[in-house]
């Protein structure tokens, strides 16, 4: 369809434009514009931005399908302006054979919403021994290889891991926990877990793993993206890394950008999360590692998970929260906090993202494919599950009003949400 | 409005009343708070040989399910053998008679009295229960939205005095 | 921040799940009122009527005998009828969910549930389910929180002690593992005990222990050092296969509490344990059986405490 979004804040970090405008969509990408378009959308008072991407969303299928599908949850990424999503390998059967990739891959696009990038697993089944066929995965779709939360208590098939995929040139991705440090803890070893009698997690399980990640890096040349940062010690760590210049990229979960261990309250399992929520301090060297860009961009780690896995004592709850739906106006918020302009906020869910995935997107150029969210930055939302589409409906944010509302999604020029 | 009786005097009065019916078996229990501090009075005047026995009916109250456990219950002491006794039980103010019916069951937990009389300083009527003094100091009427309470004063001397009743 | 669920917007106590949050007032109240209990403990007939045609249900999916039985008793002295459920516990076994268990109890009309469970917390989450009228009691969660043990330590070192102000606690052994411990510096830190010392070695202590209000020792014998009150904590087996610990008979060396060592507090120091007690690996049988011990009346006292929490929040 010819398309024309008229009268909109144009807003796209990765050219540095935030000016009034129009935008004009032709055969799925952004055109030159022209007369006589099949639709008119009024953007007054709303933001043009590219298409979010979300570099962490479960859509539990293949295996999880009673906690959500994959129609629901590009559903929710749609309706939270997310236009490209890279998926976990921790499905059932994990992603750990080109078949299930191509399936996955097929039936997504079959929804037609959403931009689904598959990570592969790393290890056969996630088992952290044997290396799975990275370079036919690759081939199948997969933009990078992960634990997703499974451990790697081996060092040495790590190091391997990481030497087969450096010769590939593809990218691993490790969220840094020592498996034994982090035996049987639920939450941020510290003063709360003390108070709350709760087996904690002590931040230098995060520390200890994350120097592993890093030394083999510079051992290997291996391209590592450390996920889901939930210390000030690996923000720093992180820091001195790309001083240095290794190959090394990092993102924060939205929910350790705006929380800390203090949230659990009195043991609420919507904030059973993995990492845990840690420190005070911890949160703030997150926030500003983020805005310094240490951090390159953040992610929702979307894990929608049911009642029955909820409705437990704390330390026996799934950890998980959803969250598509959240990244827009919890990146606002985060941004507002900091007093930082729009365009650095989007940046961090657009460009800086799209630089990860390693795919062309996150931009409002010419010829580039038309993913564009519409949004009001002003008109808030009451995070409830009546106003959640996602099947996944627990989430700490539970009651709050948030700004940043997306009005209109497109994907390759159809809209594919309008609200 | 009437003036209310000097409680001091309606104590000699009680004591003089009672005292041709004391005996070797006679033993006193005050209720907290108002009917202990006149049983303490009493005891004193009659030079009772058996030791006080102070009563705490929280415990057996009819209005649990309404009111909870809310005033600070004080510690029932009974220093003495409730078998066989001639308890005289003693309290400041009888209204409703719900008191006191708590009070005979507490009692008869902790033994079978041979017979109970009740001794009280002030009878305002409105029973709600077959319950009645032998032995009474004074009829008071009490106006509408008031209550009579007995309080003591630093020196100890006890007085009568008309409260507003506490909105609940 | 969310209103503490213990208490109702009255500010009355509803359910009782942990000493942590309790107003002074609230903690004074029962410790009263289980005062005037402990002179029905003492008289033939031992019953009263207040929780007459109430509905007390022990749900334990720990163990234990004797914690289960002191609640018993204490309902029955209050003349409830007492139903005790034993649901042993495996976190392999999917069987009915806490929350299934819960409404299913209630629909049989339950008005007292006492809950004892191995996951810090759980209470917290049954409390959040119940009907208005029903009322939780927790008799322990995980490593989290023990209130009614927390209150009868409470008692009792009022009982012989008379005044908080110018106590010093200390409570030796394995406090990371403890919800007795926790409850307990609740407690003293809510009374005003200006001094609560927690000794130990480093792998039994939890962090940010300090946190809490108290003063950590590694040195036993400088932890004890002119103390009134002495808290020895059970020593369980696990923690040796946990490497958190070498033997018992090391421990025992350098955490155990001898008639020697007990020198060192103040002359009427006493001595308490929650029990059951290690004779030879926490605490020597001297002093167990010896004059500081008040190890008996803790037993003693639990039951008026625990009549104490039950009336009160049941009215």
């Amino acid at each position: 369809m010819r398309l024309a979004i008229k009268n909109a804040r144009i807003i796209d970090p990765a050219s540095g434009r935030d000016s009034a405008g129009d935008l004009y969509i032709d055969g799925g990408k952004i055109s030159e514009e022209f007369s006589r378009p099949e639709r008119v959308i009024d953007a007054k008072g709303l933001v043009a931005a590219p298409g979010f991407i979300d570099l962490s969303a479960r859509l539990r299928e293949p295996g999880f399908e009673y906690k959500a599908t994959l129609e629901s949850e590009l559903e929710a990424a749609a309706a939270g302006g997310v236009t490209s999503l890279a998926c976990p390998p921790d499905t059932d059967p994990p992603l750990d054979e080109p078949g299930l990739v191509d399936m996955l891959r097929r039936r997504a696009s079959a929804q037609a919403r959403a931009r689904v990038y598959p990570v592969g697993a790393l290890t056969t089944k996630l088992e952290g021994e044997r290396l799975t066929e990275m370079a036919q995965l690759a081939d199948a779709g997969c933009v990078a290889f992960s634990q997703a939360n499974a451990p790697l208590a081996n060092t040495q098939v790590l190091w391997r891991a990481l030497q087969y995929a450096a010769t590939f040139r593809l990218p691993v991705w490790l969220r840094p926990e020592d498996a034994w440090l982090a035996k049987d803890g639920v939450a941020h070893d510290g003063e709360l877990a003390t108070r709350l009698g709760l087996p904690g997690i002590p931040a230098f399980a995060e520390t200890i793993a994350l120097a592993t990640i890093l030394e083999l890096v510079r051992a290997t040349g291996a391209r590592v993206h450390v996920c889901r940062l939930s210390t000030a010690g690996a923000v720093e760590m992180l820091r001195a890394a790309k001083r240095e210049g290794l190959p090394v990229t990092c993102d924060v979960a939205i929910h350790h950008l705006h929380l800390c261990d203090m949230d659990l309250g009195y043991f609420d399992s919507n904030c059973r999360l993995e990492p845990p929520l840690r420190s005070q301090r911890d949160r703030d060297a997150l926030a500003r590692g983020l805005e310094e860009g240490t951090i390159d961009c953040v992610c929702s780690d979307h894990t929608p998970v049911e009642d029955d896995g909820k409705h437990l004592p704390f330390a026996e709850a799934e950890p998980g929260a959803t969250g598509l739906e959240l990244l827009l106006p919890l990146t606002l918020k985060w941004a507002e906090a900091r007093k930082l302009p729009l365009s650095k906020a989007l940046a961090r869910i657009t460009s800086d993202a799209a630089r990860i995935l390693g795919v062309p997107a996150g931009r409002l150029a010419i010829g580039a494919p038309a993913d564009i969210a519409l949004f009001d930055p002003r008109a808030t939302l009451r995070v409830s599950p009546e106003n959640l589409k996602s099947q996944g409906k627990h989430t700490p944010f539970a009651g709050y009003e948030l700004a940043g509302r997306v009005r209109y999604t497109l994907v390759g020029g159809s809209v594919v949400y309008e609200g | 409005m009437a003036k209310l009786p000097e409680a001091e005097k309606l104590c000699e009065q009680l004591a003089a009343e009672l005292r041709p019916h004391i005996t070797p078996k006679t033993a006193m229990i005050g209720l907290y708070t108002g009917g202990a501090w006149l049983a303490e009075r009493l005891h004193k005047l009659l030079g009772l040989k058996t030791p006080l026995g102070l009563m705490d009916i929280a415990f057996y109250r009819d209005d649990y399910s309404a009111r909870g456990l809310k005033h600070d219950p004080k510690r029932t002491k009974i220093p003495f053998d409730v078998n066989g006794a001639e308890l005289l039980l003693v309290d400041d103010v009888l209204y409703s008679g719900r008191t006191v019916r708590a009070a005979m069951n507490e009692l008869f937990d902790y033994g079978r009295p041979e017979s109970i009389a009740l001794v009280v300083l002030a009878d305002r009527g409105g029973r709600q229960l077959p319950i009645c003094a032998q032995y009474c100091g004074a009829r008071v009427e009490v106006p509408a939205g008031q209550r009579l309470r007995l309080k003591r004063e630093a020196d100890g001397r006890l007085a009568l005095a008309l409260e507003p009743v506490r909105a609940a | 921040m969310q209103r503490n669920p213990q208490l109702n917007d009255k500010g009355e106590l509803q359910h009782l799940l942990s000493i942590e949050g309790l107003p002074r007032e609230i903690v004074v109240q029962i410790l009263d009122t289980a005062e005037s209990f402990v002179g029905v403990t003492e008289r033939e007939v031992k019953k009263v009527p207040l929780l007459r045609g109430k509905s007390v249900f022990n749900l334990f999916f720990e163990p234990s005998t004797r914690t289960r039985t002191t609640f018993e008793i204490a309902a029955k002295r209050l003349s409830a009828d007492v139903i005790n459920l034993n649901i042993a516990l495996s976190s392999q076994t999917k069987g009915e969910s806490l929350l299934d268990t819960v409404a299913n109890l209630s629909a049989m009309h339950a008005d007292i549930f006492v809950v004892r469970h191995a996951s810090s917390g759980a209470p917290f989450l049954i409390a959040r389910h119940v009907k208005p009228h029903e009322h939780v009691v927790n008799a322990g969660d995980g490593r989290h929180s023990h209130p009614t043990q927390g209150l009868l330590d409470l008692f009792t070192i009022r009982h012989y002690k008379k005044e908080f102000s110018g106590l010093t606690v200390a409570i030796v052994g394995d406090v990371l593992h403890s919800r007795v411990a926790r409850s307990l510096i609740h407690g003293l830190t809510t009374l005003g005990a200006p001094e609560v010392r927690v000794i130990g070695p480093q792998t039994l202590l939890p962090a940010g222990v300090e946190a809490l209000g108290v003063k950590v020792f590694r040195d036993m014998r400088e932890g004890l050092r002119d103390c009134d009150v002495v808290v020895m904590l059970r020593l369980q087996n696990e923690r040796m296969k946990g490497a958190l610990l070498p033997s018992a008979q090391e421990y025992f060396k350098h955490y155990g509490l001898t008639s020697e060592k007990l020198e060192l507090a103040k002359p009427d120091a006493i001595v308490m344990h929650p029990g059951p007690m290690n004779r030879g690996v926490e605490i020597d049988s001297s002093v167990a059986d010896g004059p500081h011990s008040v190890i008996l009346p803790q037993v003693t006292f639990g039951i008026a405490v625990r009549m104490a929490v039950m009336s009160i929040v049941a009215g």
